[in-house]
């Protein structure tokens, strides 16, 4: 994608009309029922599902093309029977925040890594990875963070119960 | 032998206790002679299990235990916990409570911000400023004894409002602390930018441009002293900033001058929006509700609020089960990514000049790693 391309202040129709004509099915947008929030009110926030394969491109197309040039948090959760990896991605040219949730199995636990395309993704997806065992395929450094790298289990998950919790 | 006298790179750990790093971490430098050429920060010692305690604990209880993410910026931690369990309940506060956590906030500002100055004083080699600087907390951390009753970790938000109205005098009180402290930082100032030594330790070091700093995710001062116009409380408003007159400074130079004047300047702006809310609470009647009644049970799904931390953005990701517990709770600390930066900010530079580029970070070791 070129420089010329790019649209510095998308605005929220313009967002969601552009990526589920380049996505199609594979990008499933989700309303929000709140009511008394004003950040939704006013149309800041955009909430969608991604298929885990078309990660990288989604992050590449919403960069370069959408300017949402700051990943400010990827996180993940266990659901149990599945995992999930959460970005919130900004802009801060309208000052809108895109919420993706990626579902991933319990299995096969890989999702291609968004740090090459963020550089705020890095220590990010490390913590996923070292506390919920969530694999970031390219990521440059994945590595444990915050707990001592002889750790061989993933504190965050379910599974994993804290005293008073058994 | 070429005629060159040849020096091998070599590794040198600074810290995890070390004058500059202002708590536990440690920053590996990769250096040859005197500069520079690799860096890589390592963070950890204080990790705790913030988010998983969470989930074990009722959502009132957390309140507390989110002051202590950071000491420093305990009010906004509460708060930015507190607005995201009021999103998942979908309720806006009264306005009574948007005014008041507007004035604790920038109090809470301040104080974070002259601690930082401090902390800036004796990294740079003035004492002088330590000394000033913190007098002049001391005060702030008076307003906050006054209107919450503790000094750091103030537990004031409560979840649909604020804990209590203000007490008796508050309001003369805190316009004339504000009147005095505004006073006071131009004092200040002549320590710090009328001395060349100091002003010339930060000067032209640890450049970033307007693209890195975006795509490294270094948020707040850091990121406006290198030109990215965005504050959260003017772009994204929350509570009762939308209706409050200040501005944002941005500058262009991307260098730790830059970042330090961002932060001055916004000292001057939390005291001119803490007078504004001031005057605006005089105007609604004392009678008016300060908190709502919240049910202990928040309903199922996820939400997000995201806040103007002193640090940066900070960030809170609460899933909820339909009991009085989280199912899980993210917590994106502004200080964690900035660190995670600090890589590009030191390469190229001498080891002298570590500590002024690291300040302006304004590390906090509590909220990077949880």
């Amino acid at each position: 994608m070129s420089e010329e391309t790019m649209i510095e202040k998308p605005s929220y129709d313009d967002i969601i009309s552009l990526v589920s004509s380049k996505f199609g099915d594979k990008v499933k947008f989700k309303e929000s029922t709140k009511k008394n929030v004003k950040a939704i009110n006013e149309k800041r926030r955009i909430y969608m599902s991604a298929d885990r394969e078309i990660i990288q491109d989604l992050a590449y197309y919403l960069r370069d093309k959408l300017n949402f040039e700051q990943a400010s948090a990827v996180t993940g959760v266990d659901w149990v029977d599945h995992l999930q990896v959460v970005y919130h991605i900004s802009n801060y040219f309208n000052a809108i925040m895109i919420e993706i949730t990626v579902d991933i199995p319990n299995d096969d636990p890989h999702v291609p890594s968004v740090a090459p395309v963020w550089g705020g993704a890095n220590w990010h997806e490390r913590e996923t990875y070292e506390l919920f065992g969530i694999i970031f395929d390219g990521h440059p450094k994945l590595e444990r963070l915050l707990t001592p790298s002889s750790y061989e289990f993933f504190p965050f998950r379910k599974s994993y119960k804290l005293r008073g919790q058994e | 032998m070429d005629g060159k006298m040849k020096q091998d790179k070599m590794w040198v750990t600074m810290g995890p206790q070390h004058p500059f790093s202002h708590g536990l971490w440690t920053l590996r430098v990769e250096v040859d002679g005197e500069i520079i050429t690799d860096a890589e920060p390592e963070v950890g010692y204080l990790h705790r299990g913030w988010e998983k305690e969470c989930e074990q604990r009722d959502y009132q209880k957390i309140i507390p235990m989110a002051d202590r993410l950071c000491y420093s910026a305990s009010m906004t931690w509460s708060h930015l916990f507190c607005k995201v369990a009021e999103e998942a309940l979908d309720i806006e506060v009264p306005e009574r409570a948007q005014y008041l956590r507007v004035v604790a906030d920038e109090i809470c500002r301040l104080q974070s911000h002259l601690m930082w100055l401090a902390a800036v004083g004796t990294d740079v080699g003035n004492l002088t400023i330590f000394l000033w600087a913190l007098r002049e907390r001391e005060f702030m951390l008076d307003l906050n004894v006054r209107l919450c009753g503790q000094r750091l970790t103030t537990n004031y938000p409560r979840i649909g409002g604020v804990r209590n109205d203000m007490p008796y005098y508050f309001e003369r009180d805190c316009l004339r602390g504000i009147e005095r402290f505004e006073k006071a930082l131009w004092d200040i100032l002549q320590l710090t930018d009328e001395s060349s030594i100091f002003v010339g330790r930060m000067k032209g070091l640890g450049y970033i441009t307007r693209k890195d700093v975006a795509n490294l995710g270094i948020t707040g001062p850091a990121m406006r002293g290198c030109g990215v116009d965005y504050d959260v409380r003017r772009d994204d408003p929350y509570d009762a900033y939308g209706e409050l007159d200040f501005e944002v400074p941005v500058l262009k130079e991307g260098d730790a001058y830059s970042r330090y004047m961002i932060r001055i300047e916004e000292m001057f702006q939390s005291c001119k929006i803490i007078k504004q809310a001031m005057k605006k609470l005089e105007s609604i009647p004392k009678t008016a509700p300060y908190r709502l009644k919240v049910p202990k049970c928040i309903p199922e799904g996820t939400h997000v609020a995201k806040m103007e931390d002193p640090r940066g953005e900070s960030l809170m990701y609460l899933i909820s089960d339909g009991t009085d517990q989280p199912y899980r709770l993210k917590v994106r600390s502004p200080v964690f990514v900035n660190v995670s930066a600090s890589k590009h900010m030191v390469k190229g530079v001498r080891i002298a000049d570590i500590p002024a580029i690291m300040a302006m970070i304004d590390m906090c070791l509590g909220e990077t790693d949880r």
